[in-house]
């Protein structure tokens, strides 16, 4: 295995009497996407957040590179790590091109800042948003948004991403394209988390997964081996049979419906 | 966009000089502008024929129309560019000074040093206490109308009214308790008014005002960012917590030594930046070099108007701006509701 990005030991977060998150201890690696998944509240967002470097576990540690998180400035960490939060408001009529150019900032004042024109260009081509980057963001729709916003994270260029329901809102063409994207930068050797609902998508995608239930991690390894049809049944509730993809042989996740 | 800014930037610089022009020029004291020349040579220290024989006449215009000019292009572009500061940490358009109270805290501020003879100390000890009013009312607003990294337009409206309801009150209080000479001046004082600017107060405003103007077009770039959300600015590498705590001084900072010396002038804040924003883009380093010189030009009329309009009566210019930026409130108010699918 590859050089460790995050190393997460025994995570835990706590507000009050609420346990939001308890005794998470996984890796990611560089050159490698991990999907977080689990149900409404299970703690993805929270454990991203605590990833991103927003919220100071209150059990455990995480270390980014080898150095705990909160050894971390934020400037360095800009350098490092972008994140894709689930909510892209703009406050003001940006347009989609300058709202990308923010993701540039990091950089400014570097020798890197002398890529600004390529990353944006590259980051806009990626996520299929040239065609409407110079509307104001506040006119777009809401996958024209999430794009804009994903382009904006790419542009930074750092080695570490971490993605918050990337593929929401977005039609089901888009939702490939974020995924392959995500591929490609893995294979440059950046290490991806994503919070991902589409089990078979993240199937589809993702190195590893990782399965959050009630703040605890409950699986975590490749999508073969975390999503049986028994586990998942148990954590969202519900009847599903696993499929293979008759192209790649990955996982289906299929829920067990009738029509009466 | 490039060629757009440099026409906007024109005319608003062009706007200021032909402002500054126009009020050196009338006035009550009728002066030709081969004389108003003369003048400014001579008290740049080139002796020339073109200056008055009167030297009671190039005093008055040193003492009073230079220096009253150049308190309004001071006050014009503190207030507008405080306004657009606050409209950034706020991610609202429609935060202001005077709308949201910390005018009105400045007063009660600068009012209780009046009233009580800290005045006697100098122009200081008022914009000290101005500065400490109007720090009061914007942390108690910020921290009211502001949750979870957003800023409810109706909190914020209705924090405003909170603030400026117990201002009011403050002043009214001061009033009531102080002697009839510094009631009078309190009263003609919070209409807002250039009138009898010193040149003493004049520095004052500078020392404090410039580097604050400075400051803040020096933060512009953090500004874009923070129209992401508190969050994600700090992914991007802004240290938010900072940030917001250096504007928020500046903010009481600018509107405290703008109020400490010509009271409540409300709606510049809201009016200038509003406008360059809808000609220029919402992006803060030419949304605060526009506010200066917008805000500047537009004080400077609006001035003018003020001493002239009336003849031998000098209008308060607070008054004066609130008819006009009034109307425009409620204008923007309904277009936000309209435009941002209500009261986000």
């Amino acid at each position: 295995m590859s050089a460790v990005a995050y190393r997460a030991d025994g995570v835990g977060y706590r507000v009050g009497a609420a346990q939001i998150l308890a005794d998470v201890t996984l890796e990611v690696g560089y050159g490698r996407v991990l999907a977080l998944v689990g149900p409404n509240g299970a703690g993805k967002s929270t454990l991203l957040g605590v990833l991103a470097g927003d919220i100071a576990p209150t059990e455990g540690a995480v270390a980014l590179d080898g150095r705990d998180l909160a050894e971390w400035s934020v400037q360095e960490l800009s350098h490092q790590r972008s994140v894709l939060l689930q909510s892209n408001a703009v406050a003001f009529s940006f347009t989609g091109r300058q709202v990308v150019e923010m993701g540039r900032a990091p950089w400014l004042g570097t020798p890197r800042a002398d890529d600004d024109e390529n990353a944006i260009a590259a980051a806009l081509e990626e996520t299929d948003a040239i065609a409407f980057a110079d509307r104001p963001f506040p006119t777009l729709s809401g996958g024209e948004r999430a794009r804009v916003s994903l382009a904006r994270v790419l542009a930074q260029d750092t080695p570490v991403l971490l993605l918050d329901e990337p593929t929401a809102s977005l039609d089901i063409g888009h939702q490939e394209d974020v995924l392959r994207v995500a591929r490609r930068l893995a294979g440059r050797g950046c290490a991806v988390v994503a919070v991902l609902h589409d089990l078979s998508l993240a199937a589809a995608y993702a190195d590893d997964l990782a399965m959050l239930h009630h703040g605890r991690l409950v699986a975590h390894g490749t999508p073969a081996e975390v999503l049986t049809a028994e586990r998942i049944e148990e954590v969202y509730r519900t009847p599903v049979r696993i499929l293979a993809d008759p192209d790649t042989g990955r996982p289906v996740v299929l829920p067990k419906r009738s029509l009466a | 966009m490039r060629s757009r800014r440099a026409v906007v930037f024109t005319v608003l610089a062009v706007l200021l000089v032909g402002g500054v022009l126009a009020s050196l020029a009338l006035g009550q004291l009728p002066i030709s502008p081969q004389q108003l020349i003369g003048t400014i040579l001579q008290g740049l220290g080139i002796d020339n024929g073109w200056a008055p024989e009167d030297p009671t006449l190039t005093d008055a215009l040193w003492r009073i129309r230079f220096s009253r000019l150049t308190m309004s292009i001071l006050v014009g572009a503190l207030l507008s560019v405080a306004g657009a500061i606050m409209q950034a940490i706020f991610g609202n358009p429609l935060a202001e000074p005077g709308v949201v109270g910390v005018s009105s805290g400045a007063a009660v501020g600068a009012a209780a040093a009046i009233a009580f003879g800290a005045s006697a100390l100098g122009g200081w000890s008022v914009a000290t206490a101005a500065f400490v009013g109007a720090l009061l009312a914007i942390v108690v607003v910020y921290l009211t109308a502001r949750s979870k990294g957003r800023t409810e337009v109706v909190t914020l409206l209705l924090t405003g009214i909170a603030v400026n309801a117990f201002a009011g009150a403050g002043l009214a209080l001061i009033l009531f308790m102080s002697h009839t000479a510094s009631r009078e001046q309190i009263i003609f004082w919070q209409l807002g008014s250039l009138n009898g600017s010193r040149w003493i107060d004049v520095l004052i405003v500078l020392a404090i005002g410039l580097p604050c103007l400075l400051i803040g077009l020096g933060l512009s770039r953090r500004y874009d960012l923070l129209a992401l959300g508190e969050r994600t600015a700090s992914h991007l590498g802004v240290r938010v917590e900072r940030l917001r705590i250096v504007s928020i001084v500046l903010v009481a900072l600018m509107t405290g030594v703008a109020v400490a010396f010509v009271g409540i002038i409300a709606f510049v804040g809201l009016v200038v930046p509003h406008l360059v924003r809808m000609m220029l883009g919402p992006s803060h380093r030419t949304l605060i070099v526009g506010s200066l010189i917008g805000g500047a030009a537009l004080m400077v009329w609006a001035d003018l108007v003020a001493r002239t309009a009336v003849p031998l009566s000098d209008l308060p210019i607070g008054m004066l701006t609130s008819l006009i930026g009034g109307p425009f409130f409620f204008w923007l108010i309904r277009r936000n509701r309209a435009k941002a699918g209500g009261w986000a």
